[in-house]
């Protein structure tokens, strides 16, 4: 799948945009594993109060389900306008 | 409905974006609001990132809802990314409809949803330190009163 990451999710990441082949369920599965990569994830999953979720371009929830075909994004909680 | 929805560096004219809308002489009415960065103690620079693709589809979303809930003839949206200084021009959300109730209203709906749905973010510069702007949950309520 591709994950894409904003804001200060990217920054603290230290990465916009990676391919990653990992077999989870859902987007709860997907963070519980990109946490396991690196303390970079960790630090940026830490309070998850704080992030929000795109699955395919759609806001989503953690229990929305997520496969190798899809574009999941995370980022802050929007500040536009 | 006619609809332009654009994600641009450039700067835009509103007289130029109604012109657009009422060009076709369906619309009596037009509402529009344009939001422009506020000098708020030492800002310097206010920098505006975004979620390409996904934030021109989520606008696009939320005007088909505006176009459920009201009879409108044309919504343009036009947001700026980049580097923005106090005073420049951020948003521009008008809505055309016959009558201006339901340009008033579908443009302050838009607006509403646009801060707590479309993904952009804010990023200030203040005295060579950044740090990102904090959602404000008064714009969730914003928002929400319009589900009651």
């Amino acid at each position: 799948m591709t994950l894409l990451y904003f804001a200060w999710v990217r920054q603290k990441i230290g990465k916009g945009e990676e391919a990653l082949e990992a077999s989870v369920a859902d987007v709860a599965g997907l963070i519980a594993h990109l946490k396991s990569l690196g303390p970079n994830y960790a630090d940026a999953f830490a309070d998850l109060s704080r992030i929000r979720v795109a699955v395919n371009q759609h806001h989503a929830g953690l229990d929305a389900k997520v496969g190798p075909d899809d574009e999941v994004a995370f980022f802050p909680p929007v500040t536009g306008g | 409905m006619k609809t332009s929805i654009r994600i641009q560096r450039a700067d835009f004219d509103l007289n130029a974006e109604v012109a657009a809308l009422t060009e076709d002489g369906e619309s009596g009415a037009v509402a529009s609001f344009t939001g422009h960065v506020r000098k708020e103690g030492n800002l310097s620079t206010l920098t505006l990132e975004h979620y390409p693709h996904m934030t021109e589809a989520e606008i696009a979303r939320l005007a088909e809802e505006a176009r459920q809930r009201w009879p409108l003839t044309g919504v343009t949206v036009v947001h700026r990314v980049g580097s923005l200084k106090p005073g420049d021009r951020i948003v521009l959300v008008a809505v055309a409809s016959e009558h201006r109730h339901a340009a008033f209203q579908a443009c302050e709906f838009l607006m509403d949803y646009l801060k707590t749905h479309a993904p952009f973010w804010k990023e200030e510069a203040r005295a060579g330190e950044r740090h990102w702007v904090e959602h404000r949950h008064s714009d969730d309520d914003a928002a929400e009163r319009w589900n009651k």
